[in-house]
């Protein structure tokens, strides 16, 4: 989701109880036969007018996804998935593809504005007449990579960003303009054979955003990719790639959507993230897919691969994340600290109502000398839901004087749900120091009634408490986004009390 | 105008208010005195609709309307704010936000228009200023880290901001200092209004020196046991409960 005033109003004015982006786009799509073999891994390979090189490292990714099984690991149950029963492409049908704004179906247009993104660029420069609407006083614009299914509709202030060197683009279109880039860095964060669900991805993925950051550049406004799974049966297999050179810092946000329906559908997304020395990351996600209903019936499967490079000295990667949506989440965005004195941090909110099931965590592993990490996790469960916090850290030998503070924090609404926190850590450094705390609590009941005998409804209470409980996360989000999670937190927990 | 009668409830099947009668007519305080333990917590509990209480006898009305049947957040709409003994901290919930969510809630049940950030940062000033309360008490958050006192003076912060029809204060003045009560009495009678009735639980004639009430009641074992004028607390001061009540 992108921060913008439209977008809170959109969130605004539905709140009154529900799912609210869970409207279908009527259509017409393009469709790869359902199904996966190596014919269809060739099929988008060629849909993308890929190079060979390619072409090769998805086969090789598809023949070893053959070789693995699915995870048991986490703490999640659903029923077996039949890989064999979906499809692996689904674009909105054009003769030609459009080349500007004007050229999108307006069935497209009018889906991003009712969940409040903006694709058209607005004037930055004061005195430009005619360049959509004017953004509000003193707001920076946002970039918006907007992914619908399998494919990028558009990409805004492509050109303005090019100006400093910056590159910001769906991936597909990377892979044609900048393959030197591209070939040189996917896979080398998260290889293809890395774990299952990379693995898939790695064969099937269709787009995402790619972003490059010249030395020394600090990228001027936030930028953003905005995923919407819209056909029926379909999975979403997104790829990113942020490449910061030394020196250049980049805060980017990530949003998601889909139809609410009742069957599950697959997200399987990977991102990876490269730091050279002295490069700042800062990663932010609202999760918002279809959590499906009170049943448990429906819901996006979210079973992401997310990992940083910090490769140079001093560089830091910041993943904040606020997960509302899914069925079920399976998820763990991951540091490798090598350069001397990097940084990771991970801010977690993780809420599950209803049969939502949460495995997340975070992974760091710290390489170079003095590296810190920090952890902060939160995780709130309602109803019937299950949260569990994973998390490792690993400290290497030659990691002298690192440091990672840790905090898991999780909240209980009701006494159907349950939470779980499951920290390892491996310390093979003397000189390393590591802080793990953990809370379990509930919200008192003399707290709501504080809030209610100052007029709060119980559920507004509950939302104002389980913020309270969420600000050290939520205060890592760059503002507008931040209002927006707020409320989302709120509309999550809607019917979980009273 | 406040009416209880022949009021009891009980708490885990354990008898706490044993028949309360009591009349506040608007416009007038009324204090309430009684040894620990008596019920006063309780009454104020159940007059703004704590769970938890079983009310198993006797009704009460405000402005003609039966406070029993409203939810806490409707009483409170309606005008009923407690100030509370022990004032419950929110981690986390800024100050401002909380108030200003307050205040726009009670706002919206009276038809007035909510305030935003920064009409509400003017209207906390000035009172803030009244009550000697520093500013940054806003950012923190909701009695988190607050001394005693400064508890407390947020709680007369809220019942300036919520202007209600019907203030309870249970031991506000408890582990006040002499210059931090007379704030807080002056908070409290700047609120005397015809439309304004309250209901002062105190422990000390202290703080009815500031406040002089209209009515003093003694509550004893569940029961409103004596009432008389301002002159009853000095009694109560020099005699003690079980003596006056005899
Ligand atoms: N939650 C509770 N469970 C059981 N007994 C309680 C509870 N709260 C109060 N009581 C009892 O009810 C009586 C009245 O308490 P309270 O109303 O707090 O008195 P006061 O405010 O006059 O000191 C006391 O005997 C107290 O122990
Ligand atoms: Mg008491």
């Amino acid at each position: 989701m992108v921060a913008v005033t439209e977008t809170i109003e959109a969130v605004q004015s539905v709140a009154e109880g529900g799912y609210k982006w869970g409207f279908e786009t009527d259509i017409e799509m393009e469709f790869a036969p359902k199904g996966l073999n190596e014919d269809i891994v060739r099929f988008i390979s060629a849909k993308k007018n890929e190079p060979a090189w390619l072409l090769e490292w998805r086969l090789k990714a598809f023949a070893h996804w053959k070789t693995m099984v699915e995870p048991e690991w986490p703490a999640v149950n659903y029923p077996k998935i039949d890989y064999q029963d979906a499809y692996y492409y689904a674009a909105p049908k054009y003769k030609v593809a459009p080349k500007s704004l004007d050229e999108v179906d307006p069935e497209l247009l009018r889906t991003y504005a009712k969940l409040g993104i903006p694709l058209r660029e607005q004037a930055i420069l004061a005195g430009v007449e005619g360049a959509g609407d004017s953004p509000a006083e003193g707001r920076m614009p946002i970039a918006v990579d907007a992914v619908f299914d399998s494919v990028s509709v558009s990409t805004s202030y492509k050109e303005r960003l090019a100006k400093d060197g910056i590159i910001f683009c769906p991936i597909s279109e990377a892979v044609q303009e900048h393959p030197e880039l591209v070939r040189q860095y996917l896979g080398s964060v998260v290889p293809p054979g890395d774990n299952y669900f990379a693995a898939l991805n790695s064969a099937v993925f269709t787009d995402g955003s790619f972003v490059y950051i010249p030395k020394g550049v600090k990228c001027p406004m936030e930028l953003s990719t905005y995923f919407r799974i819209n056909a029926k049966s379909t999975g979403q297999f997104e790829r990113t790639l942020i490449i910061a050179d030394a020196g250049s810092k980049v805060s980017y946000l990530e949003g998601c959507t889909a139809p609410m329906r009742d069957e599950n559908q697959l997200h399987a997304a990977v991102v990876e993230l490269v730091l050279m020395d002295d490069a700042t990351i800062k990663y932010s996600t609202v999760q918002n897919w279809y959590p499906g209903d009170a049943e448990g019936r429906g819901g996006i499967y979210n079973f992401v691969t997310k990992r940083a490079a910090c490769r140079g000295a001093r560089s830091k990667v910041s993943w904040t994340q606020v997960e509302t949506g899914s069925a079920i989440t399976w998820k763990y965005p991951s540091c490798i600290l090598l350069g001397d004195d990097s940084v990771g941090e991970f801010y977690s909110v993780a809420i599950t109502n209803n049969r939502q099931q949460a495995d997340t965590g975070t992974k760091m592993w710290h390489i170079g000398a003095r590296t810190k990490s920090t952890i902060v996790s939160k995780g709130i469960s309602a109803g019937r839901g299950q949260n569990t916090y994973r998390g490792l850290v690993k400290i290497s030998p030659k990691a002298v004087g690192a440091r990672n503070f840790t905090q898991c924090d999780s909240l209980l609404i009701g006494d159907e749900c349950g939470a779980h926190t499951v920290p390892y850590i491996e310390n093979r450094c003397m000189t390393a120091k590591v802080e793990h705390e953990a809370t379990t609590s509930r919200i008192a009941e003399d707290q709501l009634f504080y809030c209610r005998q100052r007029g709060l409804t119980q559920e507004e209470a509950v939302g104002l408490i389980v913020n309270g409980f969420c600000r050290e996360v939520l205060k890592e989000l760059p503002m507008e986004f931040a209002v927006e999670a707020q409320k989302l937190l709120a509309i999550s927990l809607e019917g979980s009390v009273g | 105008m406040l009416r209880i009668e022949g009021l009891t409830a009980e708490i885990d099947g354990k008898p706490i208010l044993q028949g309360v009668d009591l009349e506040v007519p608007a416009g007038e305080l009324h204090a309430i005195m009684g040894p620990n333990g008596s019920g006063k917590s309780t009454l104020s509990y159940v007059l703004s609709g704590r769970e938890g209480y079983e009310i198993t006898g006797g009704s009460v009305t405000f402005n003609g309307v039966d406070l029993l049947a409203m939810e806490p957040e409707e009483r409170a709409a309606s005008g009923v704010f407690l100030a509370f003994q022990y004032p419950v901290e929110l981690p986390g919930v800024g100050n401002a936000n909380f108030l200003r969510t307050a205040l726009n809630a009670v706002r919206r049940h009276r038809g007035e228009p909510e305030v935003d950030a920064m009409q509400f940062l003017k209207l906390a000033r000035v009172r803030m200023k009244e009550l000697s309360m520093p500013e940054d008490m806003l950012k923190r958050g909701v009695n988190v880290g607050f001394s005693g006192g400064e508890k407390k003076r947020n709680e007369v912060l809220q019942m300036a901001l919520l202007r209600p029809k019907l203030a309870i204060l249970d031991e506000t003045d408890s582990g006040l200092d002499i210059d931090a009560l007379k704030i807080v009495a002056d908070g409290v009678n700047a609120m005397r209004a015809p439309d304004f009735s309250a209901l002062i639980i105190t422990h000390y004639q202290r703080l009815l020196d500031y406040i002089v009430p209209d009515r003093v009641h003694v509550l004893m074992a569940g029961r409103i046991v004596k009432s008389g004028g301002p002159e009853l607390a000095h009694e109560l001061e020099a005699q003690g409960y079980a003596q006056v009540a005899a």
